[in-house]
């Protein structure tokens, strides 16, 4: 078996003593697309949070690649992370926001650019191809010099997933990222994870509430109960034949919605 | 915009020193006048640099520092806000000296008006920061960013625009204050008025006059103020 891209191993967080994920055990192989579905409030958000080193887990360790990224080996044994340990652990990871949290000061290219030239030391011009590669990639080669507000919801979330591809992530995580568009915006943005997902070799997470997106795009499908994975599985089976009670509940109370 | 009330003071404050001024020859009082100017509009814009300067330091380290720079900023803005102006020009110049630091006049005026100032500045600055929504910090996380370099390239670029409206206010309570300057024998604007008042006791012309140079610096500061509000609103919305 190869090793996982991602390993969580019995990984807890906890707010104050609420238990928002309970010794959750889940690996991801390479290149493996994954869709995170359930319920509000079951934790799904603060999977890729936690994954993103935004929040700080409780207990259980966190591998990417191999490598424990939320400690490191110190004389044989795990010890909590220190911040140069996590920056180089976190270059693998890539993640895009249900509210784009582009810069609104600096234009598309230059949201693309920041990163790449002060972060991985690139120079500007070969910084600059590459962010105009991305957004010719994503369908905003005209849309380069415009600034955030300036651009549609569809268009500002493009531009952040150029921005988050433009650091060679090998894994890319994405949280609702249609949740907070127009309903006529969704579908440009999913054309182009549509795209990211067949054409480049990423491993793929993605909470999402658009169930047939999910049947598509996904290898597995992780159905989120209270802070613990309650069913997973190919989407054919996941959808079409749920065991447990409770995804049979939350994928008829989400066809209801539409 | 709220230029044009200011215009229209403007203008009906220097038609009347002048039609007061013109009874007498309001003229021979203008370059002495003027030279006090002078050193007041030096004094406001040194103070001004040290106070966006001690704010800006402040206010970071007493956000992000170690705990060391945490208190060392604390008690700087607490000291500063805590006590009068003149009681730090005083300090400075009169006191200082005490322990063997002489400084020039100028530079203790444009020190504790500066250091003044900026205690309240480095309030107005760490509300600026706090302001910038969470979700850019969590963006230049994710995009591998160091702290500091998402401070300086991310989040203080979009908090300088927050900043400048309350900053505008402050240069002018610092114009405003460079008045008490003329009690460590500095001979600025409101000095100079009263020297020719005391010998000449054209009250009337000579403080009509002084009214209208203190109102045109601090119009001259909205101005610029409002001219960089325009530029750094320039392309920017915020990202919610
Ligand atoms: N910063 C926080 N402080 C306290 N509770 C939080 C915080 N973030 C999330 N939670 C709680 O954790 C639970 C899971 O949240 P989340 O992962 O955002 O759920 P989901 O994305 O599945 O809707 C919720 O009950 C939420 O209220
Ligand atoms: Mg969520």
């Amino acid at each position: 078996m190869t090793t996982p891209m991602v390993k969580f191993d019995n990984v807890t967080k906890r707010y104050g003593s609420l238990t928002v994920l309970d010794s959750l055990n889940l690996e991801i192989a390479p290149n493996e697309k994954v869709a995170i579905i359930g319920p509000s409030g079951s934790g799904k958000t603060t999977v890729l949070r936690m994954l993103m080193t935004l929040e700080r887990i409780n207990d259980g360790v966190i591998y990417v690649d191999g490598e424990p990224m939320t400690h490191m080996e110190k004389n044989g044994a795990l010890v909590p992370a220190s911040e140069r340990h996590l920056r180089r652990v976190r270059g693998n990871i890539g993640m895009v926001f249900q509210h784009f949290n582009l810069f609104p000061h600096m234009s598309a290219l230059k949201n693309c650019m920041e990163a790449p030239i002060h972060v991985l030391g690139l120079p500007r011009v070969e910084a600059e191809e590459r962010a105009a590669e991305l957004l010719d990639m994503v369908g905003l080669g005209d849309k380069k010099g415009h600034y955030p507000s300036q651009l549609s919801g569809g268009q500002q979330q493009r531009v952040a997933i150029a921005r988050a591809l433009a650091m060679r992530p090998k894994v890319m995580l994405f949280d609702e990222v249609t949740s907070a568009l127009d309903p006529e915006l969704v579908g440009e943005v999913l054309q182009v994870i549509r795209r990211l997902a067949k054409e480049h070799s990423l491993t793929m997470l993605m909470v999402t509430h658009q169930m047939g997106f999910a049947k598509e795009f996904a290898d597995r499908v992780c159905f989120f109960h209270s802070g613990k994975i309650a069913e997973q599985g190919a989407p054919e089976d996941l959808f079409n034949n749920p065991r447990e009670e409770r995804t049979q509940q939350f994928l008829s109370a989400v066809l209801e919605a539409g | 915009m709220q230029l044009r009330p200011l215009a229209i003071c403007a203008i009906v404050f220097f038609t009347a020193g002048l039609a007061v001024a013109s009874f007498a020859n309001f003229r021979e009082f203008i370059p002495g006048l003027l030279q006090g100017a002078w050193i007041t509009v030096q004094i406001t814009i040194g103070g001004c640099i040290v106070a966006v300067v001690a704010a800006l330091l402040a206010a970071i380290a007493r956000m992000y520092g170690p705990a060391p720079l945490r208190w060392l900023a604390v008690s700087y803005i607490e000291l500063f806000r805590g006590t009068s102006a003149l009681v730090q020009l005083f300090w400075l110049f009169f006191v200082l000296p005490h322990f063997g630091i002489v400084l020039e006049p100028m530079s203790v005026a444009i020190a504790a008006l500066g250091l003044n100032v900026g205690a309240y500045g480095a309030e107005v600055v760490r509300g600026a920061i706090t302001a910038v929504p969470r979700g850019q910090w969590e963006a230049s996380v994710a995009l591998n960013m160091p702290r500091k370099l998402a401070l300086r390239r991310i989040i203080l670029p979009q908090a300088f625009a927050a900043m400048i409206p309350p900053w505008g206010n402050l240069f002018i309570e610092l114009l405003k204050a460079t008045a008490l300057v003329s009690l460590i024998t500095i001979s600025d604007l409101a000095f100079k008025a009263q020297q020719m008042n005391q010998t000449t006791f054209r009250t009337v012309e000579i403080f009509s006059i002084v009214l209208v140079m203190y109102l045109a610096i601090s119009i001259l500061i909205t101005v610029g103020m409002r001219a960089l509000e325009t530029v750094a609103a320039r392309g920017m919305a915020r990202g919610r």
